[in-house]
Order: C-alpha cells, then structure tokens, then sequence
C-alpha cells in the first residue's frame, strides 16, 4: 500500500505545468505571447525613465523540429532602463521574481512574462537565453541563462563583462522558442500596430522570419508621466493588508495610521472617518481586537466621504497622445477622443480613455471596429466579451447619425493598477457597473462629437453639392441659349454661380 | 400648287424657329443681364386641366408655372429644356426627324444625360407646352406602330421626295404612319369614310376582305391606344377630306376609351389643339352590342371595373348619352367581348354582317 504523496513544487514547475494561463496554449500562441511579454517589458523598462522607447524584435528561423512546429531565435533589444548585473539572473530565471507587485500601473499583469517566454523555450528547445544589460554605466553584462525549474531558480552558464564605450543603455534578450509563425503571423502584426497605435512616441521595429521588415515610427516625444506608487485606498482594503499594515506601522494612534498608510487621506478625512465608525483617533493601532479590525475594514468600505484615488499611480496616455496615436496607425479623417476622470471599482482606481475615429483610411465594414487596450496593451481575443463590447453595441448610434456600415473605428483604453479582467487569459474587461458606467460616459462624450461632426459634414456636403449643381448646369444653359439665340458671345455667369454661396467660401 | 406648298412649309419653319429663337433670346437675356433665367408656361397640373365643351377637347386652364434656374430642382430641367430647344432648331433648321428614343440618346453627344426615356419625354412635353408647338412640329415623333391602307394618293413634302406621290392602296400591309405621311399633301381619293381599327388582326381582315372598296372606306390602324400623329391623321383625313371617322374597338372599357381619346383627345396633350377628331363615332364593339350579337364573352375583372367607375366621372363622357349607356350596360352584364369574338360567326361575318350595321346605326 502506497502512500499518498504530498509534493510541493516550485513557482516554474507551477506555471510551465499551467502555461496556458499565461497564454502559452499553442505553438502559434505561445510565439505570439513571447513576443508579447517581452515587448511590454521592454517599453515600461523605457518609461519608467520617461525615454522614448526604441524595440526591436527580430524573429529567425532556426529550421524545424517537427511536422507543426519550426524553431525560432527571438532576439528583442531596447533603450530602457536597463538591469543592474546582480539583478539580471533572477528577473529572467525565476519566476515570480520581479518589479511588478507594488501598486502602480505597468504593463505585465503576471510578472512571469519574460520569464515565461524564456522558461517555454527552454523546455522546447533546451537551449539557454542570453540576456545583455547596460544601466549605461562603464560596463555591459552579458548572461547566458536557464532555469532550474524544480527549484525555481537561475543556473548561469557564461557570464562576461564588456567595457561600455559607447555608453549603451538597454537589454538585448535573445532565446530560442518552438512555435508557428506563420499562423500567428495576422496577430503578430496586428499586435505591434495596435501597440504602435497606443505608445505613438515608441520606435517599434520587427523583422520576421521571411526578413520583411515591419517599422512603427514615433510621432512624438512627448510622453505619458511615470505611474508613482502609491499608498492603498481605503475601499480597497481588506482584513489581511490591514494586518499587515498594523504590524509594520510605527504610528502610535489611529489618526495617524489612518493619515500615513492610506491613500488620501488626510487630517479631516480621518477624523470624519473615526467619528464615523465609532473608533477613538487615539487607540493605538496594535492594541486593536480582531473585531475591531474587522469593524474597521467594513467601515473603511462604507464611509463615503474618501476622496477618490488620485490618477498619480496610473499613467494614463492623454488625450493628445491618444489622439496621435490613432491618427498615425488609422489615417481617419476626423478623431475625436475623450479622457474621464479618474473613478475607482473596490479601491483600485482606473481611467478610461476613449477615442472614436471616421473615415480616411478606416476601412468600411459592417460593424465598428473595436480598439481595446489595458495599461497600454492591445487585448486582441475575445472582444465580444468584453464590457466596452456591449456599451457600445447598447448604444441607439442613429441618434449620432453614425451607423455600423460607416468607416468608424472605437478606442477604448482602461488604465489601472489592477485591470478588472474578467478571466486569467486577460484578454478583456469583466462587466462591473463602475467600470461599465465610465465607459458609457466616455463613449457618450465622443459620441455627441462625432454627432456634431457628422451632421456638419452632411451640411458641408450638402451645400458642395448644391453648389457643384448649378455650377454644373448654368454654363450649359449659357452654352445653349447662345447658340439658340444666335448670338456671338457667352453671357457672364461667374457672379451668378458665386451668388448661390449661401455659407461663404468652403475651406 | 408645289410652289405654294412649298412657301406653306417654308412658313411652318420661319414660325417654329422663331418661336424657339425667341425663347433662347429669353435666356440670353436674363443671363446677361446677370439674373437667374426663368421661363414661365402652362401649368400641366390635374387640377389646370379642364374640359371645353366647345373645342370638345381638354385644355389647360390659366395657371402657370416658372421653371427658375435658381431653383436647386428647377436648374437641371431647366437645363434640359434649353437644351431640347436647341436640338430641336437644329432639326427643324435640317428639317430632320428624330424620335422620342433618339432625343434620349443625342443628348449624350451634348454631353447631356438624361435619367431615362421618361425624363427626356417630359422635357420634350415642356418644350411643347412653353413653346404652343407639337414636338412633331420639332420633327420629333414617337416610335410608329399604326397604319392606314386604302384608296388616297398623297403628295410627299419630305425633303428629296418632293412633287411624289402615293397611294395608300397600294400595299397589303398598309403604310405605316409616320413623319412623312402626316406632313403628306392629300391629292386625290374615291373613299366616303375612315374606319379606324384598334387591332392588327382585324386590320388585315378588313384589308382582305375587301372593306376599304366594299364600303368605300380608308382604314387605320390604331395599335391600341392611338398615337398623337395617328390621332392628328385622323384628324386631318376628317377636316381635310370631309368624310366621317368610324373607330371600331373591342368591347371593354379600354377600348371605348381609345375611342373616346380619338373623339375627345387627352389630358396629357391638353396644351395642343388639334389631336382631336370630336365628329369621329365610336362604332362598336359596344356592350349592348355583347348581348345582342351573343358575343362570347369574358367576365370583367377588377380593374375593369374600377376603370368603368372612373370613366363614369370623367367630363369626356358627360356628352352623348350613348357612352354612359354603354358604361351602364357593362357595370349590368359584367362581361367583355374583343373584336375576334365575332369570329364564331364565321370569318366574314363581322364583314358581311356587323359592320354595315353599324356603320348604318351610327352614321
């Protein structure tokens, strides 16, 4: 008789035993979600700095290892921040390690990104990844790596230091990974379009297996501020933070615990607050019970006079960026795009900025052409899922005088410390009623625009034609009656066809 | 008598390009005068039409309408208008003829478009109505589908067959009715009588029976509802020969009607005089005429019906009392007889029998 075995493994063994999570499902989606990670890693390594990202992602072919299933060298290179040495094996060969648990907005949801790719490609293909780093100090480091995945943690096969003339600041990641280019090829592309379309101040350049080389040019340089990190928010406060809070805090009484560890609140505010659920300001934080505590966090969720979190922490783009963004990967003839205010859904604030698009090089379809992104990320699965979906398949679009048939593209991009995806895939926003009512705020806001720009183009239109009507047939009627008259010379009708200008010159 | 004829054309001309010279002076002249060209005619609305019991024709009231250029509708008619006027100088000038379907495809070569065959008729229709002048005077005609055959020589005026002469006997089909018949002097002939037929069928049995010697007749060929130059024929065969015009037709509402637009003319021509032929008898096939000759017969439909009621209100039959004993008749007996029906009598007896009847009971 066998005894139950109980085994622990390790963070890698976890997340490679359930790569689909982080969206490794497929040959062709994995190769997707590699480029995917390491491309967002490597425009937050660049803003946190506020540089203008430059990326490039080279993807080549290393021949086949089986019938569905070619072998790439994936090499992605920027100008961001770059990694300190002693920090480079950990960010890249243990899982769960890294910069991505403090509350501020960043791209990566899971903090596995990078390492995904290169712990996915190392159980393909067995081969190590090399990472190259340069905080552009004197000198740069280069590592050649795999994960121990029993362990979780990073073997290191060659290390070298390289003088740094040049001062290059940046990291260069290159692995090989098994997958299928050619069907994940339309996401791919559409992937760093979309992605283009939101960092319009990155450089974004991929070369493909075929060498077709795919650029992305930076219309600015003006960039979004760094998301700071903030303190958390009262109504996103639950009884285990709160514990920990009371435990490492060095306040002597709840006024001052309440001030220091909690995001905007102030002197009023807290003494409104404790007056409200009843507890003294000068109790000392670690004398409180459990019940007490438990009171204290239902109160925190009920009291309604917090100020709402500060946009500080998000990094929203903007509503100039936004726009240039979208006029340089849509060419539409008219964009019209709107910021909210910042709201929160349970303590975590987010932003909704919304953009709605018309004509130019907008393709016409049946159906608007839905742009979603979250901190920045294009969400290319799943879109009817999605809340900002079924917001703006609610609305009456004949009261805008916009119809599906017309050439009219919607962005809409949520930003938040936490992103209220609705499953683990992240591909798009659960239908919570904070979150949906911004949106519906955002869209109406664009949407009363769009209105007005339709209807002075029907007006402008219209009066174009009026006029391309008579200055069409008054010639004619000139032309004949000449003839019909015998007469020799045309009357003068230049001052007739200008007559009929009723709204002045055209622009 | 060619020379005066001749000076009678040559007159017909100089009056229809001038009145065509006067309206592009019109234009002209507001153009350069540096105002929006309007032209007034007319109105061809229902309730301008009226029914003039003397000239026992329709004719249009005194409303009128302006057709401005300043007018975002207006201009591209009125455009059309002009010009449709001035292809129609052109042709009168060459004196050559054209047709409704070959006005619609010349103004492409002007670089006019027209929107289809109707809209270039309406225009034609307008020109009519702004000028006082037919559009066969443009020397612009209808596709022809009617005929006449019997014994009347004409005299040609169409350029090259001038000083010619024809006579409509003297071919089996009968000769189609067109711009050079109508425009045709009438010489010489021995018939008392024209007898206008609505259908193919019975044209040719009439021909081979011998009808146009046998009751000394010429006969016409409608083709249904009888063009305007068939129906101007007709009117000059009556003015022109003094002899009596008999229309024969099937025994439905559709058919008293061709004979009623023969006799009474049309609304849609009630800006043109002489259309009309208001003497002309409609000589069968009439309802009592079904029950009398036991005529096989089919059941009036709907439509029929319906048409009957309307043609009880129209002011054309308020006349003589046959039409609306006739109309009574059909709404009684319900049925309709075409004018093949007689054939279950034999083949000549609508010849032999009906037809000398008739003649006799409505001359």
């Amino acid at each position: 008789m066998s005894q139950a075995s109980f085994q622990e493994i390790s963070a890698s063994d976890f997340f490679y035993r359930n790569r689909d999570i982080a969206g490794f499902t497929n040959p062709s989606r994995a190769i997707f979600a590699a480029i995917r990670e390491l491309v967002e890693n490597s425009l937050d390594a660049a803003e946190s700095l506020k540089i203008s990202p430059d990326i490039y992602v080279r993807l080549s072919s290393e021949g086949k290892e089986s019938k569905d299933a070619q072998v790439y060298r994936l090499r992605v290179e920027d100008n961001g921040s770059g990694i300190q040495p002693r920090f480079i094996p950990s960010a890249f060969g243990q899982v769960l390690y890294g910069s991505k648990y403090k509350l501020k907005q960043m791209r990566g949801t899971f903090g596995l990104g990078g390492k995904m790719a290169v712990l996915y490609g190392q159980i393909m293909t067995h081969k190590p990844a090399t990472i190259i780093s340069s905080t552009g100090q004197a000198k740069i480091y280069s590592f050649k790596l795999m994960i121990d995945i029993q362990r979780n943690r990073p073997i290191i096969m060659d290390r070298k230091v390289f003088i740094n003339k040049e001062k290059w600041r940046g990291t260069i990641v290159e692995f090989y990974i098994e997958g299928d280019y050619l069907r994940a090829m339309p996401k791919i592309l559409e992937y760093f379009k979309q992605t283009a379309m939101v960092n319009p101040y990155a450089n974004l350049t991929f070369v493909d297996p075929k060498g077709r080389l795919y650029r992305f040019n930076r219309v600015t340089t003006e960039m979004p501020e760094p998301p700071k990190e903030t303190l958390p928010h009262p109504y996103g406060v639950d009884v285990e933070l709160l514990q920990r809070l009371i435990y490492v805090t060095k306040q002597k009484n709840l006024l001052e615990f309440l001030k220091n560890h909690f995001h905007r609140v102030g002197d009023i505010t807290a003494k409104k607050f404790l007056e409200f659920s009843g507890l003294s300001p000068s109790k000392r934080p670690k004398k409180l019970s459990h019940e007490e505590i438990v009171i204290l966090v239902q109160n925190l969720k009920k009291f309604k006079e917090f100020r709402p979190p500060d946009a500080s922490c998000l990094s929203p783009l903007g509503q100039d960026l936004l726009k240039a963004g979208i006029m340089k990967e849509l060419k539409p003839e008219y964009i019209v795009v709107n910021q909210r205010k910042p709201s929160t859904y349970a303590g975590h604030p987010f932003i909704i900025e919304m953009g709605i698009a018309y004509g130019g090089e907008i393709p016409r379809r049946n159906s608007f052409q839905i742009y979603r992104f979250a901190n920045k990320i294009p969400l290319l699965y799943d879109e009817a899922s999605d809340v900002s979906y079924k917001v703006i398949n609610a609305i009456n679009w004949r009261r805008y005088k916009v119809s599906p048939d017309m050439p009219i593209a919607i962005v809409v991009h949520i930003c938040s410390t936490k992103v209220p995806y609705k499953t683990v895939g992240k591909e798009f926003i659960s239908d919570r009623p904070e979150v949906r009512r911004e949106v519906a705020n955002a869209l109406r806001e664009i949407s009363r625009k769009i209105q007005h720009f339709m209807s002075k183009r029907e007006h402008v239109n219209r009066e174009r034609k009026r006029i391309s009507i008579f200055a069409k047939y008054l010639p004619r009627i000139a032309e004949f009656s000449t003839s019909l008259a015998g007469k020799e010379k045309r009357p003068d009708i230049k001052k007739l066809i200008a007559s009929v200008r009723k709204y002045g010159k055209e622009e | 008598m060619a020379k005066k004829n001749k000076s009678k054309i040559t007159k017909k001309k100089t009056e229809i390009m001038g009145s065509l010279k006067k309206l592009g002076t019109q234009i002209y002249d507001q153009l350069d005068s540096g105002v929006f060209p309007t032209i007034s005619m007319p109105s061809r609305s229902t309730e301008n039409i009226n029914y003039d019991p003397n000239l026992r024709q329709y004719i249009l009231g005194e409303k009128t309408v302006t057709r401005s250029a300043r007018n975002i509708r207006h201009v591209k008619p009125f455009t059309q208008l002009a010009w449709a006027a001035l292809f129609s100088n052109e042709l009168t000038f060459h004196r050559k003829t054209s047709t409704l379907r070959d006005v619609y495809y010349s103004a492409q070569a002007y670089n006019m478009t027209f929107k289809n065959q109707q809209e270039s008729n309406n225009i034609i229709t307008d020109l009519e109505t702004a000028t006082g002048h037919s559009r066969e005077d443009f020397h612009i005609f209808p596709e022809e589908r009617s005929a006449v055959f019997g014994d009347l020589t004409i005299g040609y005026t169409v350029p090259g067959y001038e000083g010619k002469t024809l006579n409509l006997s003297s071919h089996p089909d009968g000769v189609l009715i067109g711009p050079a018949l109508t425009s045709s002097e009438f010489v010489k002939t021995s018939a008392n009588k024209v007898i206008a037929i609505e259908k193919g069928g019975l044209f040719t049995r009439f021909i081979e029976e011998k009808v146009h010697s046998k009751h000394n007749s010429i006969l016409v060929l409608t083709a249904g509802q009888a063009p305007r130059q068939t129906r101007y024929f007709l009117r000059r065969l009556h003015d022109e020969l003094k002899i009596p015009v008999y229309i024969f037709t099937d025994g439905d509402p559709w058919g008293m009607h061709i004979a009623m637009v023969i006799i009474s003319g049309s609304a849609n021509a009630a800006h043109l005089r002489n259309l009309n032929t208001p003497d002309a008898k409609w000589s069968g096939v009439w309802a009592s005429d079904i029950v009398k000759y036991k005529l096989p017969s089919d059941p009036l439909d709907e439509v029929d019906i319906k048409r009957l009621h309307e043609l009880q209100r129209d002011p054309r039959y308020q006349g003589d009392p046959l039409w609306r004993k006739e109309i009574k008749t059909f709404l009684k007996i319900k049925r309709k007889a075409e004018q093949e029906a007689f054939s279950r009598y034999g083949l000549t007896y609508i010849v032999d029998e009906y037809l000398p009847t008739k003649l006799k009971q409505t001359s």
